[in-house]
């Protein structure tokens, strides 16, 4: 066991994967010689050599389309996108391509690509380094989207999704790159040092695509969160000071959603948090699936604590951030309907 | 402020002809068979600039293989592309006419455009991978591809190798290096490059051949494919099939009044050539060109065939709504079929008697499959097992999939 930070156990995973299996390798912009603009593929080059970790050219599609082609060939390659937001240029081959190769070709070919890129917000970022559009691909049948919450969970979910046959997207979200987030923006910053999960082995284990996590048990309400949000929820649950139990959902598609329904047929109660806007989010479909499946163990009605239907802002970062005073606010709602 | 010049005018391009026109190709310049030299395999891309401009021809009005690219095929080599062609043309005329008799929902047909196909897949080795657009029937031909499985996966039926699953004629068929296709244009054509990075990283020796339009010329996928094949020397073959025409779009909106499309290959450091792609001879000489630079470690090169969509872009469209309707037997290359067997019987190896015979025994087989899968059922009258439809999403099918198969009753 050693403590890492989440940008170390994702390089640990990466260490591992190219250890393992020759057919893995990995690129994308800046990611070769310079170790990546967050680091998490720092020394990888210089360990596994220039032809396993490499730079790419400013082209997103060409770096997935280039990731389809050797996946089918039989590699396991690994493709950074620098950040989540710039990932649409490759939308086009993720939908049209990745999700269907299998389906289409009557399983004469397939995609085992994994597709890492930063996410989220919190960092000043603005509008183009700070959107969550995991929704995006959980509604593209064939794509498997990962989201985790702490480096424990993010290397052993980062060597399921290399190890997948299916096309993975893995969202990080950044701003616990370096230390958990409970949203309180104005306190001081925390690092992965003194939290359980900053214990990572260092050779390989897999932590299952499709398997929540479930937090903090509790008897009152449920709440339903992944990447940092786990963290601001954890947080809220805490200062609002109701037994709520806290299931990280950890991978989105596939979705464990025995867990959730389990939960809330105890709890009768649900508050679902992202920091996706809310509109169509995934929190819709959450929400729709608990309203199918738990209705009638429902004790008041599903709430959901997201980012605002606006483009991320930058100068009302905290004003649009899903913080832990709205999130404990919609859990003292849940409890009085 | 005064205006010095006049004001700005947008230009929107025209083909020469229209429906009611008589067709013109007077703006083509096609030089004659033999006249382009052929450079050494390892020649600067720089340096073989200029033949991206003209035109490699191989066999002359007579029916003779002249020139430096003249390449040396065994005559009963060249009989079995004559017969993939042949054999492309009767069965999509075949399964043409069953689109209008109801028994398929799309049919699309590669008229004109058989020699590419044909002799590239005989170019390549079997552990090459082609990543073909939906006009390439005749490299499966050229492989001896089962027509019976064709004619099960135009038909949607019990029997369809693909299950139910994927539109009329976008095959796949790995086995005979045959990718997946997509009716997304241009949107495989950087996966060829990622399968030859793969099989230079695997230090392997299977090479890939990407097809793409003219038209899709203008998709980014076709500028990322090159930038990737350029940077990484990726052992691949990047063709593009100009037709003339993308559905009524003449070539001109893609930009071919402005350049060639061989000549974008210069401006990513790749050698460009441009082929006369009804000419058997003359794609099989550049395809053997483009081989042997890959193999000596050259990376990419980007080949434009200079071809005729003779017949519409699909069973959807009538081409004479939006072109002379004589235009394709007045396309100046002429027939690609017809010119390889005016080959064969220049060089003593064929005549009229046996091309009839071959077009007889084509014409059964082809007869004999359609008949075979009409047996099975056509479309709507078989198909797969409708649990087909549930399989292959992922690997291993996750309880959505299980649920809503169990909800549908399948």
């Amino acid at each position: 066991m050693a403590t890492m930070s989440m940008i170390q156990a994702l390089n640990s995973a990466l260490d591992v994967k190219l250890t393992d299996d020759p057919d893995v390798l990995t690129f994308g912009e800046d990611i070769g010689y310079f170790g990546g603009v967050f680091r998490v593929t720092e020394g990888l080059q210089k360990k596994h050599g220039e032809k396993r970790c490499f730079d790419t050219p400013i082209s997103e599609g060409g770096i997935i389309a280039a990731a389809i082609g050797m996946g089918a060939y039989g590699l396991r390659p690994v493709a950074e996108i620098q950040f989540a937001d710039y990932i649409l240029p490759a939308f086009d081959q993720l939908v049209s391509e990745a999700a269907r190769l299998r389906y289409r070709s009557g399983g004469e070919f397939w995609a085992p690509i994994t597709v890492r890129a930063p996410y989220g917000g919190g960092i000043f970022g603005g509008q183009t380094h700070s959107q969550s559009p995991e929704a995006l691909f959980a509604h593209v049948t064939g794509l498997c989207t990962v989201i985790p919450s702490n480096p424990y969970d993010a290397k052993g979910l980062l060597i399921a999704a290399i190890e997948s046959n299916d096309p993975v997207i893995f969202l990080e979200p950044k701003r616990i790159y370096n230390g958990p987030f409970d949203g309180h923006h104005d306190r001081q910053v925390k690092t992965w040092a003194s939290h359980p999960k900053s214990e990572v082995p260092e050779g390989h284990y897999v932590v299952p695509l499709g398997k929540a996590a479930t937090v903090r048990e509790g008897r009152t309400v449920t709440v339903l969160a992944y990447g940092t949000m786990v963290h601001v929820a954890a947080a809220a649950i805490e200062e609002a000071g109701i037994d709520a139990e806290l299931i990280d959902l950890r991978s989105i598609v596939p979705l464990d959603v025995e867990t959730i329904v389990q939960s809330v047929t105890k709890t009768g109660r649900c508050v679902i948090v992202h920091e996706a806007s809310r509109f169509a989010g995934f929190g819709g479909e959450l929400s729709a699936l608990v309203q199918e499946r738990c209705f009638f163990h429902l004790k008041s009605p599903i709430l959901r604590v997201t980012g605002w239907d606006t483009p991320y802002p930058h100068a009302f970062e905290w004003d649009y951030f899903p913080g832990p005073a709205r999130v404990a606010k919609a859990l003292k709602q849940a409890m009085e309907d | 402020m005064f205006r010095v010049c006049p004001p700005f005018d947008l230009y929107i391009p025209a083909p020469s002809a229209r429906p009611g026109d008589a067709p013109d190709f007077s703006h083509l310049a096609i030089p004659p068979a033999g006249a382009c030299p052929r450079p050494d395999v390892t020649a600067a891309a720089s340096s073989v600039r200029d033949l991206a401009y003209g035109l490699v021809r191989v066999l002359d009005e007579d029916g003779r293989a002249v020139g430096p690219w003249a390449p040396k095929i065994a005559p009963e080599t060249l009989r079995q592309g004559l017969r993939a062609m042949m054999q492309t043309r009767l069965f999509e005329d075949r399964m043409f006419r069953s689109h209008r008799q109801g028994k398929t929902s799309f049919f699309m047909k590669s008229t004109g455009e058989e020699a590419i196909g044909a002799a590239q897949s005989m170019v390549l080795g079997p552990r090459d991978m082609c990543f073909p657009t939906y006009r390439v029937l005749s490299w499966l031909m050229a492989r001896g591809y089962p027509l019976i499985d064709l004619v099960n996966q135009i038909f949607s039926n019990e029997r369809d190798p693909l299950h139910g699953r994927q539109l009329p004629i976008l095959y796949s068929a790995r086995k005979y290096g045959f990718y997946s296709i997509s009716g997304n244009l241009g949107s495989r054509f950087g996966h060829a490059v990622g399968w030859a990075m793969a099989s230079a990283y695997k230090k392997d020796d299977s090479l890939a051949l990407a097809y793409i339009g003219e038209g899709s010329t203008a998709e980014g996928d076709f500028h990322e494919a090159l930038t990737f094949a350029s940077v990484y020397h990726a052992p691949v073959i990047l063709a593009v099939t100009n037709n003339q025409w993308a559905i009524s779009s003449y070539a001109g909106i893609a930009g071919a009044d402005e350049t060639t499309f061989a000549a974008k290959a210069a401006g990513y450091g790749l050698p460009g050539l441009r082929v006369d792609g009804n000419d058997f001879l003359a794609v099989w000489a550049a395809t053997e060109w483009a081989v042997a630079r890959a193999k000596a470690n050259l990376g990419a090169t980007l080949i434009e065939f200079f071809t005729y969509r003779v017949a519409g872009h699909s069973t959807s469209d009538d081409p004479t709504r939006y072109r002379p309707a004589d235009e394709p037997v007045k396309w100046p290359l002429g027939d690609p079929v017809q010119r390889l067997k005016a080959h064969l019987i220049t060089i003593g190896e064929w005549d009229e008697a046996r091309h009839t015979q071959c077009e007889a025994e084509l014409t059964e087989a082809v007869r004999s499959a359609a008949k075979e899968g009409e047996a099975v059922g056509t479309l709507g009258q078989s198909k797969p097992p409708v649990s087909e439809m549930f399989e292959g999403v992922f690997e291993k099918p996750d309880w959505r999939v299980r649920e809503q198969r169990d909800e549908l009753g399948v």
